[in-house]
């Protein structure tokens, strides 16, 4: 089980908890994550990387285990504790805006 | 007893204001979607319970919420706005060729006749329209498409179409107004379309009176006479007596003729309302008074309205999509400040009050008039 934090608007707009939870098989991945939580919220799709492209949008940032993954392929696997469930895969707006 | 609703997007959440037909007493609901930008909320002429709304923010970019409870509760619905074929270039600030990107939704307008089918205006501009109630788009590439599209360039705000009318005597016509392009006018439903920017004269454009190029920041039309159509540009307040084929400029005796919203009062097509603001470079009123100014006769000869209105101190704007009128008797003028003050006059602007003050900046205004 993957554990997903989102940020507050977005939890908003899917009407999620503090923690989205994904079940995956195979390798996890930033892509599979993410195409996951879109299947089951679809209201978010195109909020946190282009519907089309699937390229990160310029103010989300992904962050686990004190790292930033924002700039890793999104084919790379994600770090084991995010795999295994123990640690949370942070979705982030960046600290950008008004 | 009729009543109103008037729905106010703001640059952080959406506000419902509620009133009989006083429009004395109100009530507020808000915000709804707490920190988005809200471009523009807008309800359905054929069922008023149906809302639209553009939500957006620089995170998280654009999502689309549909009520079909007159605002009390949302759906998600589409938000694919993909570009018809391949999009090529317009122009951008410094001259170069730049891609067509989609920003946001700036501008909804629903059907007059089907409350499934909405109309959006984005920004990079183009047109879209939606005929299952928002769950998917599709470009009228017509517009973004015409010769001249390649040489559109954006405003300072962004290329945004900004602007959407309805020709109620003719389904088949629709105008829409681009910021830094002009006005465009289709006579076939949205398939083709042509520049209507005959008359209009822009110093800041290389040629004055190009056909394109010409920063319109809103169009107005009396629904009863929709061949008659009045705009604020950037600087000028014009009129149209041909459904925009030629336009004379009505700017009289405004103190200054830069400014955003125009509308027209529901019970006289002859009379209209801008708000004047000091310049392109200073947005804001003059001398600190925010004052609408009224013509009676349809341009040129313009009064002050200012009762209940500040007049000292006050350094705000009112943007484009700020300014609604109710179908009421008198007609109710409401317009919303980026201080974040909205406000009515239920006496066609002889006298004015704020609904609500304090509000984020406010980005638009509509009005229902419920039975």
């Amino acid at each position: 089980m993957i554990r997903v934090v989102l940020p507050a608007h977005l939890k908003s707009l899917a009407h999620a908890g503090d923690e989205v939870q994904v079940d995956l098989e195979g390798v996890v991945t930033m892509s599979a994550v993410l195409s996951a939580i879109e299947a089951r919220y679809p209201m978010l799709l195109g909020t946190i990387r282009d519907r089309a492209t699937h390229k990160r949008r310029p103010h989300i940032r992904y962050f686990a285990c004190e790292r930033d993954l924002s700039h890793d392929a999104p084919d790379t696997p994600l770090p084991e504790a995010v795999a295994r469930g123990t640690e949370p895969l942070l979705i982030v707006g960046a600290m950008s805006g008004g | 007893m009729s009543s109103v609703r008037v729905l106010v997007g703001t640059r952080k959440g959406a506000f419902v204001l509620d009133s009989d037909g006083t429009r004395k007493s109100w009530r507020v609901s808000g915000p709804h979607f707490a920190g988005w930008e809200i471009y523009h909320v807008k309800g359905s002429p054929v069922d008023p319970n149906r809302l639209y709304a553009s939500q957006s923010s620089s995170w998280s970019g654009q999502v689309m919420q549909r009520s079909d409870d007159g605002g009390g509760t949302w759906e998600t619905v589409g938000n694919d706005f993909t570009y018809d074929g391949v999009p090529g270039t317009h122009q951008w600030y410094d001259g170069t060729p730049h891609p067509w990107e989609f920003a946001r939704v700036w501008h909804l307008e629903p059907s007059l006749t089907d409350r499934e089918t909405v109309y959006a205006g984005v920004e990079d501009a183009a047109l879209f329209r939606s005929t299952d109630g928002g769950a998917t788009w599709s470009e009228l590439s017509g517009l973004r498409t015409h010769t001249t599209g390649s040489s559109w360039q954006p405003g300072a705000g962004g290329m945004c179409l900004h602007t959407i009318l309805l020709d109620p005597s003719d389904p088949q016509r629709i105008f829409t107004a681009i910021s830094a392009a002009g006005a465009f006018r289709s006579d076939d439903a949205g398939a083709t379309w042509r520049p209507i920017n005959r008359g209009l004269k822009s110093d800041q454009i290389p040629d004055p009176d190009a056909e394109v190029g010409h920063c319109v920041h809103r169009i107005a039309f009396h629904p009863s006479r929709p061949n008659v159509l009045f705009m604020q540009k950037h600087w000028d307040v014009m009129r149209s007596d041909n459904a925009g084929e030629s336009w004379v400029e009505v700017s009289g005796n405004l103190p200054t003729d830069f400014g955003f919203p125009i509308d027209v009062n529901a019970n006289d097509p002859e009379t209209i309302y801008v708000v004047p603001i000091k310049s392109d470079a200073e947005h804001f009123p003059l001398e600190g008074k925010l004052r609408v100014y009224r013509s009676r006769t349809g341009g040129n000869e313009w009064e002050a309205l200012t009762n209940g209105l500040p007049q000292a101190n006050c350094y705000v704007n009112v943007l484009r999509d700020a300014m609604s009128v109710d179908s009421l008797d008198p007609c109710g003028i409401y317009f919303g400040t980026t201080g974040g003050a909205v406000y009515v006059s239920p006496d066609g602007g002889d006298s004015w009050s704020a609904i609500v003050h304090d509000l984020p900046a406010v980005l638009s205004v509509e009005v229902q008039t419920l039975p």
